[in-house]
């Protein structure tokens, strides 16, 4: 599923790396706590997460998350915009829960980052 | 656990200084990128360095974290000054947390800081004085190569 569609169903806006919203995403994750994300995470990971300080940034650009969501209407502080930008990292902000927000992207067949591996051993 | 050293680099990490939290570990991430060390080995270390970091600026006063890259491997070791750890087995349980609201704040204090490193790292070594401080030595081999 491309960003741009992803932008669409969480009706979001997208507010830096505005580019790149042809890049595919596979799975996706949710989590307000970084030290989840950083167990989770896997590389190419879209990161649903309420924590709009500087720390989720760092935390995608780690694990390799191609992209980051922020829910709930929350708004990151400029610098935190600045900084994904120079990590080329696309940021999105929804209106919507994080509950509304994941389980819009999964009804729309985005699995999560455990059923994405299972379907790729599966395929195997 | 030095000897033979490719690249040695020390880094100060000062606790409580949360808005530059992290950036010894992106830049470590970078240099690895530079030098083209595998992916999924970067990975694996930029997180568990991250951890590591984000428990010395949380909880310490100030650290110095070596890097040292040999061609067996990439150590990371970290000394810190601080309060220590008095059980290191029950810290080394996933969830177990004494962080602070602020820590919490920050998306950090889930208790999975040391199990995350360990799971990430080939080889983990602490050991902790109650009261000044405490070491980590963390391994990743460059002979193991996961697939991306």
């Amino acid at each position: 599923m491309k960003l741009k569609e992803i932008k669409e169903i969480l009706q979001a806006k997208i507010i830096c790396s505005k580019n790149l919203l042809d890049i595919e995403i596979h799975f996706a994750g949710a989590a307000d706590l970084m030290s989840d994300a950083l167990a989770f995470g896997e590389p190419g990971l879209l990161l649903l997460t309420g924590l709009t300080n500087s720390q989720s940034i760092r935390t995608a650009d780690i694990i390799g998350a191609k992209a980051v969501v922020y829910v709930r209407g929350k708004k990151p502080a400029k610098d935190v915009i600045e900084f994904a930008q120079s990590k080329k990292i696309p940021v999105l902000l929804t209106k919507f829960m994080m509950f509304t927000a994941c389980g819009r992207l999964f009804s729309h067949n985005l699995p999560g980052v455990h059923e994405f591996k299972e379907k790729k051993t599966n395929a195997r | 656990m030095h000897a033979e050293a490719e690249l040695s680099l020390n880094f100060e990490i000062k606790g409580k200084n949360f808005s530059q939290a992290g950036t010894i570990s992106t830049k470590i991430k970078e240099i690895l990128q530079e030098l083209g060390i595998p992916m999924s080995i970067i990975r694996r270390t930029a997180i568990a360095a991250y951890e590591a970091e984000m428990n010395v600026v949380m909880y310490a006063d100030r650290a110095n974290l070596t890097l040292c890259l040999t061609p067996a491997g990439i150590t990371i070791s970290i000394n810190d000054k601080g309060p220590g750890i008095e059980d290191i087995k029950q810290a080394m349980e996933e969830g177990f947390s004494t962080a602070t609201d602020e820590i919490r704040e920050m998306g950090f204090g889930a208790g999975m800081g040391l199990p995350n490193i360990k799971k990430n790292s080939d080889k983990m070594k602490i050991s902790s004085i109650p009261g000044k401080g405490t070491s980590l030595d963390i391994f990743f081999s460059l002979s193991k190569v996961s697939e991306q």
